[in-house]
């Protein structure tokens, strides 16, 4: 039988983590990324300035602000479609309270409350009424946009005052724009949330096994419905920065950005399957997306080819993690 | 005496660290039913899987009219004139009735192709011949559980199968609906089928069966005509080991009562059930499954919602509404269903166990994983855990080690009352001492355990008192001093006390 008097000692673990770091998903992104740069400033002349990278920022952060809340979305195995759209609404709204002269202050707590509100709304549907994220969200996202259309019509907004263009176009220092500095302040926001504290680690526990962590008293409803609000709520600040740099709303704004944010976050080495991935991933990966994006605009390659690399990436970055697996396991 | 149609012997079937099955002999009679009795985890279940191609015998022969078979497949155990009908018998709700009678074996016609109309007449005519009363032609999500029994009967008339296995067939059936099913188990009979009828209920066997054979732990352990038998005789051959485990000695003084549940009901599941676990007591719920004790445990856990009834812990009402709630109160459940519900299993050791624990290992809401490993270690190391290290995925684990994670995960919660469910279902013989020993130090250092258990020698080997409950009710509560097996077993099962025969 066993000998109380034998216990070993368990240690924490046998593995190197750094080596199981370089080993990584990561180190290949940062390689790829490399990869990515160097062909850019060969193949533009324009390419390596410094006023040409600020505006390669331009690029993604919008999209990568919601990234960052939708990669905690999948890992907690729900998925957000209505991003896009939230920001359609928050524009519109926005631009509404305008001709009613609202100034900077409330045109932006307006834009962030809607962001709030629609991530709220999806939330209280997922996690109130039990229904599928994906069946969801895909109804709030032509619900939002719906409002928005029927508010506009062919029309469109504008005439922001300069207070807020601020937002999207300004620069903090040098060629450093406000929406970047806003884009690694969240990063690191959200790097702490998900891996320093008990919220990330319960999102994880959700997204292995969410009866699990359900009956290990993990109040699961509360986090998803906490996780789709702080979605709506990063949606709500791109509607403002993309609002802000734009200079107007129209109905179909920021279209197709839900399909970038979600290939963000899949290219990051998130687990479409919900459980796995990391915000480092995810910002490498924002990076890389935007290389690209703005390579190819540079080499005068017309959005519709751009469109057709974007979803070739995005099939490319989900066979891609399963062939990477199996690659490991054999090494 | 005519010869059995079929005829196995020494079957023996082994799992991962558990014997289902030790070398035990069937045999089947054209014309009659036999009825096979057993605990749960007698190896029943097992084989059936067996007969059915499902599981391959580790040693053994099967015979079916003197020739021996092998049944390497579903498929081939059909061929040879074997067809089970289970407790959840397996048919296609968006299918036909015709369709699903004649799945897999449909009549073709000269083109290869499915012959509808002659597939319809016949099963309509096989339908008729039962008196079912059922349209062909309807799709079998239309038909209540009664007839989609019938339909898997005449599935098993229309593969002209001679041998019919009924895995608990009354489970989900009203009085009348019984009724129906055994007239036709005498049509089957009359047809000169064998049936193998497995029930837990000794009314029912005593009204179909002409024969009995009896489980015990994986062996045969008596057969005979159930004419020839009286019900305590076959209590007997089920239950009539020595308790042959040893359980640990415990003289734990009782303290005052910790948590007292009073009237609770469910809409469907339970009614009406009371009682009151006290300081340092291992309080028994026995019960045959399905008799309600776990989804009154779920309810104590805040898991599901309650139609009426109170409970108070160490003097304070409570009214958990989900399990983060009864855990902060001081209840933790180890559930039966461990690898869904206990284990996270592609996750580590360490964050298994300190998910619960998190507000205490970690500081203003940040994580402090030192904390965590700390945590994990104390209290996986007091209960023998084997693993290379804290960091292993809990999926690494054999059932016995990872149930270890689970209990490991709610003593760090430091709580007053835990409920085990199952605690030792399918692990090892060495893990469930672990187990059992771990539980009599529990309740010495003053916590309450109530402890959910199929398991006879289980229950009164560990219980001081043990709650029988039978279809949702609670039938009694008694104290574990010269308690014999059988009074268990005939409440759980509602057997009323005969006289010695």
């Amino acid at each position: 039988m066993t000998d109380t008097s034998l216990h070993r000692q368990l240690p924490d673990r046998l593995d190197n983590p750094l080596r199981s770091a370089l080993l990584g998903w990561q180190t290949l992104l940062v390689l790829v990324a490399v990869v990515i740069f160097t062909v850019n400033s060969f193949a533009s002349p324009y390419f390596l300035n410094a006023w040409s990278l600020s505006d390669l920022t331009f690029n993604f952060t919008e999209k990568a602000l919601i990234a960052l809340a939708m990669a905690l979305l999948i890992i907690s195995g729900e998925i957000d479609l209505s991003v896009a759209a939230i920001i359609a609404l928050a524009s519109t709204l926005m631009g509404l309270a305008l001709q009613f002269g609202a100034d900077t202050p409330v045109l932006v707590l307006i834009g962030v409350g809607t962001g709030i509100a629609c991530g709220a709304f999806n939330g209280f549907l997922v996690t109130g009424l039990k229904l599928p994220s994906i069946v969801v969200t895909i109804g709030t996202m032509s619900l939002f946009r719906g409002i928005a259309f029927i508010v506009l019509g062919d029309q469109s907004f504008k005439g922001y005052p300069a207070s807020f263009s601020w937002f999207g176009q300004g620069y903090v220092w040098w060629v450093i724009s406000f929406e970047l500095v806003l884009f690694l302040v969240a990063a690191v926001i959200f790097y702490v949330l998900l891996h320093r504290t008990n919220f990330g680690r319960r999102v994880f526990a959700i997204g292995n096994n969410d009866v699990a962590a359900k009956f290990s008293g993990v109040r699961v409803e509360r986090i998803k419905f906490i996780l789709f609000c702080l979605t709506g709520l990063m949606s709500g600040i791109a509607a403002v920065l993309l609002t802000a740099r734009l200079g107007s709303t129209r109905p179909s704004i920021a279209q197709g950005f839900e399909l970038e944010a979600i290939t963000m976050v899949v290219l990051g080495g998130v687990s479409i399957l919900g459980g796995a991935g990391s915000i480092i991933g995810v910002v490498l990966a924002a990076l890389i997306v935007g290389l690209v994006t703005f390579g190819l605009g540079l080499l005068n390659v017309p959005g519709i080819v751009m469109t057709i690399f974007t979803g070739s990436l995005l099939i490319v970055v989900i066979a891609l993690p399963i062939l990477f697996k199996m690659w490991r396991q054999r090494a | 005496m005519t010869d059995p149609i079929l005829t196995l012997s020494g079957i023996t079937k082994s799992f991962p660290g558990v014997r289902a099955l030790n070398g035990v002999s069937l045999e089947l009679f054209a014309g009659q039913v036999t009825a096979l009795i057993g605990e749960n985890g007698a190896g029943k279940s097992t084989l059936v899987k067996v007969m059915t191609g499902i599981y391959q015998p580790d040693a053994g022969d099967i015979h079916v009219a003197g020739r021996q078979v092998h049944l390497p497949t579903a498929h081939s155990a059909s061929a040879a004139g074997i067809t089970a009908i289970h407790q959840e018998t397996v048919l296609f709700d968006e299918l036909t009735v015709a369709e699903n009678i004649y799945l897999g074996h449909a009549p073709i016609n000269r083109f290869g192709m499915i012959d509808w109309k002659t597939m319809r007449a016949e099963a309509q005519e096989t339908l008729d011949s039962m008196a079912a009363g059922i349209d062909a032609d309807i799709k079998l999500k239309e038909l209540g559980i009664a007839k989609k029994h019938l339909v898997a009967v005449a599935r098993a008339l229309s593969i002209d199968a001679q041998i019919v296995i009924m895995d608990e067939p009354t489970a989900a059936l009203s009085q009348k609906e019984i009724e129906d099913l055994y007239v036709l188990i005498e049509l089957l009979k009359e047809d000169g089928k064998a049936i193998l009828f497995i029930s837990h209920k000794f009314d029912e066997i005593y009204r179909i069966a002409d024969r009995y054979t009896v489980f015990r732990d994986g062996e045969m352990v008596g057969k005979g005509m159930i004419a020839e038998t009286s019900q305590s005789q076959i209590v007997q051959m089920m239950v009539g080991r020595a308790v042959d485990q040893i359980f640990p000695a415990r003289n734990a003084a009782l303290g005052d009562v910790v948590l007292e549940a009073k009237g609770l009901s469910h809409p469907t599941e339970f009614d009406d059930i009371s009682f009151a676990v006290r300081k340092g007591e291992i309080l028994g719920f026995y019960g045959l499954v399905g008799a309600g004790r776990s989804e009154v445990m779920q309810a104590v856990f805040g898991m599901t919602a309650l139609s009426s009834g109170s409970m108070v812990l160490d003097g304070q009402a409570i009214a958990p509404k989900s399990a983060a709630d009864a855990v902060d109160a001081g209840i933790v459940y180890v559930p039966e269903e461990r690898g869904k519900q206990g284990v996270i299993t592609s996750q580590p050791i360490f964050q298994n166990v300190s998910l619960p624990s998190l507000k205490k290992t970690s500081k203003s809401g940040f994580l402090r994983m030192a904390e965590e490993f700390k945590l994990a270690r104390t209290y996986t190391e007091r209960l023998d855990l084997r693993a290379s290290s804290l960091s292993q995925d809990v999926s690494t684990l054999s059932g016995g080690n990872q149930q270890k994670v689970v209990i490991a995960k709610w003593l760090a919660t430091l709580p007053k009352v835990i409920i085990l469910d199952e605690p030792t279902k399918g692990i090892d013989i060495g893990s469930k001492a672990a187990v059992h020993e771990f539980m009599g130090e529990l309740v010495s250092q003053g916590l309450s355990v109530i402890m959910v258990s199929s398991e006879l020698p289980e229950v009164l080997g560990m219980s001081d008192r043990i709650v029988v409950m039978r279809e949702g009710r609670l039938v009694d509560t008694l104290d574990n001093k010269g308690l014999k097996p059988e009074t268990l077993v005939r409440l759980a099962a509602g057997i009323a006390e005969e006289a010695a025969a």
